[in-house]
């Protein structure tokens, strides 16, 4: 195990009540994966609701899904995971001190979230005008599965809405990082901000992995 | 200095994902009954893992980063599972109304 | 006293509400969940007043309703979950493992933070007409039927839970991370061990409840169907849902508090803690098995037999670590140089009480007697024994214990010992009734009880007499120790000659904590062994 040199021991991102940048970068980096369990748990829940009332109304679930568009389902996911790839990529960057492939990485990363979100509008619009929103104008074209068919879209709106606002938070945090990137904030001694980033990425990106086949293919 | 992923690794792991990706939705197509469900579940585990072990680096984690990741789905189980527990095995001892 | 501590080492109100320093930031909790103890607890006064009497004669059954909901809200949500491990936790955990802080000290801030945004929504609510539907939001009536502010004690509920997660992230993350050269799992002091198993149950179990009610607040707003039985709901879907969390949670408030009793116990019998491993690992062990007995809140419901039988079961397994753990404490005093100073009162009290919570816990774990009882008044003795005779025992202790380390200053000793004798006193007189009163059929969360029931009618004057009792109690700590904190005598690094890195510096310390980082040689609470 190396020790830090004098250099990163003197290193601005290093904390008072840390000894040493590797210990500081240890405790994030193991504080962030105990935030991202609170995250399953939390999507957890919903999945928990899921379950149990896709055992209750298979038949209005299967009928219910239909009315999703499994290519743009398919498309939001090839995008999502290609966003994954560019995170994966641009922590790499930052590790190596490549700076220009490091903010190249983070934008693609930024823009690829953006293309999901913009087909996540255009679903959601379809959906408000099939009348499909849960609430007094919800109208399902077989009258024995609407209740089945409402919680569903209820499921449906809340998970993809919840796992959208987590992808617009992160959307938030990741301009900051690239501005402190295209500065040179980030290298070999310190990339913290950019792993732990990563980190919260991939995570909303496995939500995403569970939502698309539950939602759109069953 | 922690682990760095050789970028071929990144862009073979993300194929298999695209790949896994398209052939979800192809089973999806081909009716199965009810192994559907567990199929696309399978297909989703095998995805995720790919990202939590490699994009995440938790293969190359401390121990405690492993048990705290798996600790988060291990609880996430129990409540499903226990919960599900109760709902499949209603009625099966016949007694009146549980 | 030092010259320069962390009381008045910066000044200005900037220097408080932009602070890192985790004991500034314990006793930003301390002022507000003392002053929320205080909403709650006037609460409780009302519905002691109502029921001294049988007919509903001071306040309609709706202004009761709103009455009982808002003791819950406030009491589970903004006094008993944070208390000891916000206040206690955030000022001792550093110290104890020989930190200069806790690991993130801005998310430290941010709990804080959020607790108060939290109680924002909740005190709107309140001023706004209150809720009524019991602290467990039970759907549907809370979903579609309540017109009262589900929406505003849900999210204030909501935001409060991430501060929880925060504070279990920091403790978790500091106590695998920061501890001093020498600090080894085995020589942490049992206090550091609780709030480890506590962190773990705050992390796990508190963002179900959130998205729980979450959804309940989109079923309320949006008219979505989750747990609504006319569109398609299952209620007990909620139910499982929230008691997922709700019963880990007792857990996340007495797991402190037995984490306090270990070190009040060991210092004021001059002895080790016997058997400390497996005080240790029977922490973590209720830290677990408290996920896996949910259901004993459920048997009432259409719940299943094979699930309520599999959650009795487990449900008397859980008793066992806590039985480990009073035993542990009994034998830690034999043979010890007991000392009865006020901390130690509490600490017995605590011991008596919450055995006697505890062991009719199990009395409701058995399905049979818990149909017959499940909704009165003996539900309402039990948890008040283990939640006010052990959570609030055990926070009152450690706050006199630690109040010289974390003021500098000593309390009056004499005012201490009476006002625990009163609380003790208090809150027996008022919660002991109530173990007869729920087994002879009074039901809970109702404002009036029926004229003929004279045996009812005493043993609620007796409670309610209790209550004024347990109020003085309550009220006189308040204020000798404020009294003391600008008055009192100088304590000096370790007043009570007690083993721990906290007395190890001084009172109050300085912020950084320790002039130098501790090196740890010894286990923990090696009082000499010619000392007992």
């Amino acid at each position: 195990m190396s020790h830090t040199t004098a250099d990163a021991a003197h290193h601005p991102a290093l904390q008072h009540h840390f000894d040493t940048l590797e210990q500081q970068q240890n405790a994030s980096t193991f504080g962030m994966w105990t935030f991202l369990v609170t995250e399953v748990l939390f999507f957890g829940g919903f999945f928990m609701a899921y379950i149990l009332y896709r055992w209750m109304y298979n038949a209005s679930f299967h009928e219910a899904s239909h009315e999703l568009n499994v290519w743009l389902g398919l498309f939001n996911t090839a995008v999502l995971i290609g966003s994954s790839l560019t995170m994966a990529l641009a922590v790499r960057a930052s590790k190596t001190g490549e700076r220009s492939q490091l903010v190249m990485f983070l934008i693609s990363t930024l823009v690829l979230g953006g293309v999901f979100l913009g087909v996540k509008v255009v679903e959601y619009a379809e959906k408000f005008s099939h009348h499909l929103v849960p609430g007094p104008h919800f109208q399902f074209h077989d009258a024995a599965l609407k209740n089945g068919a409402e919680i569903y879209f209820s499921l449906y709106f809340g998970m993809t809405g919840l796992h959208a606002v987590h992808m617009i938070l992160g959307g938030f945090v990741l301009v900051p990082l690239i501005v402190m990137a295209a500065r040179g904030k980030f290298g070999p001694a310190w990339y913290t901000p950019i792993e732990l980033f990563g980190l919260y990425w991939h995570f909303v990106d496995i939500v995403w992995i569970f939502l698309f086949p539950l939602l759109y293919l069953m | 200095m922690s682990h760095i992923a050789p970028k071929s690794q990144l862009y073979t792991v993300f194929a298999a994902l695209m790949v896994l990706t398209v052939v979800t939705v192809l089973i999806s197509r081909v009716d199965l009954g009810s192994f559907n469900l567990p199929v696309a579940m399978a297909v989703a585990v095998t995805k995720a893992l790919l990202v939590i072990l490699i994009f995440m680096e938790v293969k190359y984690s401390p121990r405690l980063v492993q048990v705290t990741a798996a600790s988060g789905f291990l609880f996430l189980g129990i409540m499903i599972l226990y919960t599900m527990t109760d709902y499949l095995s209603r009625n099966v001892l016949g007694v009146a109304g549980r | 006293m030092p010259a320069v501590h962390y009381l008045n080492a910066t000044h200005g109100p900037a220097s408080w509400f932009f602070t890192r320093d985790h004991k500034r930031i314990a006793l930003l909790y301390l002022y507000s969940v003392s002053a929320f103890f205080l909403v709650g607890g006037i609460f409780a006064m009302m519905i002691r007043l109502e029921l001294a009497t049988p007919r509903g004669d001071l306040m309609s059954a709706e202004t009761y309703n709103k009455a009982f909901t808002a003791h819950g809200v406030v009491m589970v949500f903004f006094f008993l979950i944070p208390s000891i491990p916000a206040i206690l936790g955030n000022f001792l955990v550093p110290l104890m493992i020989g930190a200069k802080d806790l690991a993130f000290p801005r998310i430290n801030l941010l709990s804080w933070y959020l607790y108060m945004a939290g109680a924002l929504f909740g005190v709107a609510a309140l001023v706004s007409g209150g809720v009524d539907t019991g602290w467990t939001f039970y759907t549907p009536y809370s979903t579609a039927a309540s017109n009262t502010h589900v929406v505003l004690t849900a999210m204030g509920a909501f935001i409060a839970g991430f501060s929880s997660i925060f504070t279990g992230l920091n403790f978790i993350v500091t106590i695998h991370t920061m501890r001093a050269p020498g600090m080894t799992w085995d020589r942490l002091p049992l206090f550091i061990w609780s709030h480890y198993a506590t962190s773990l149950i705050m992390m796990l179990g508190t963002p179900v409840i959130a998205v729980t009610l979450l959804m309940i607040v989109l079923e309320r707003t949006l008219r979505l169907g989750f747990f609504n039985p006319t569109l398609g709901g299952d209620p007990v879907l909620f139910q499982h849902l929230f008691w997922f969390y709700s019963h880990p949670a007792v857990y996340i408030m007495v797991l402190p508090g037995m984490g306090v009793i270990s070190e009040l116990i060991a210092a004021f019998s001059r002895k080790p803690v016997f058997g400390y491993k497996m005080v240790a690992m029977a922490s973590l062990g209720i830290a677990l098995i408290s996920f896996l007995v949910w259901g004993h809140h459920m048997f009432t419901t259409s719940q299943s037999v094979l699930a309520a039988v599999t959650f009795s079961f487990l449900s008397f397994l859980v008793a066992i670590p806590s039985a480990i753990k009073v035993f542990n404490w009994t034998a830690t005093l034999y043979r010890g140089s007991v000392l009865l100073a006020s901390p130690m009162l509490y600490a017995l009290g605590f011991i008596g009480l919450f055995t006697i919570g505890g062991i009719t816990g199990l009395f409701l774990a058995a399905i049979g007697l818990d149909i017959h009882v499940h909704d009165t008044y003996f539900v309402i003795a039990h948890f008040h024994y283990v939640m006010v005779g052990g959570t609030l025992l055990a926070y009152l202790g450690g706050m006199h214990y630690w109040w010289p380390k974390i003021t500098g200053r000593l309390y009056s000793e004499p005012w201490a010992k009476t006002s625990a004798v009163i609380v003790f006193v208090g809150f027996n007189l008022t919660f002991f009734p109530q173990f007869v009163l729920g087994y002879m059929g009074m039901p809970r969360r109702y404002h009036a009880y029926p004229v003929e029931e004279v045996s009812w009618q005493v043993l609620n004057l007796l409670s309610s007499a209790g209550a004024s009792i347990l109020a003085l109690g309550l009220v006189l700590p308040a204020i000798y120790l404020t009294y003391s904190a600008f008055w009192g005598r100088p304590a000096g690094p370790n007043p009570w000659g007690a083993y721990g890195l906290e007395w190890d510096t001084t009172s109050p310390p300085p912020t950084a904590n320790f002039e130098v980082t501790p090196i740890v040689t010894k286990p923990a609470y090696y009082y000499a062994p010619e000392e007992h």
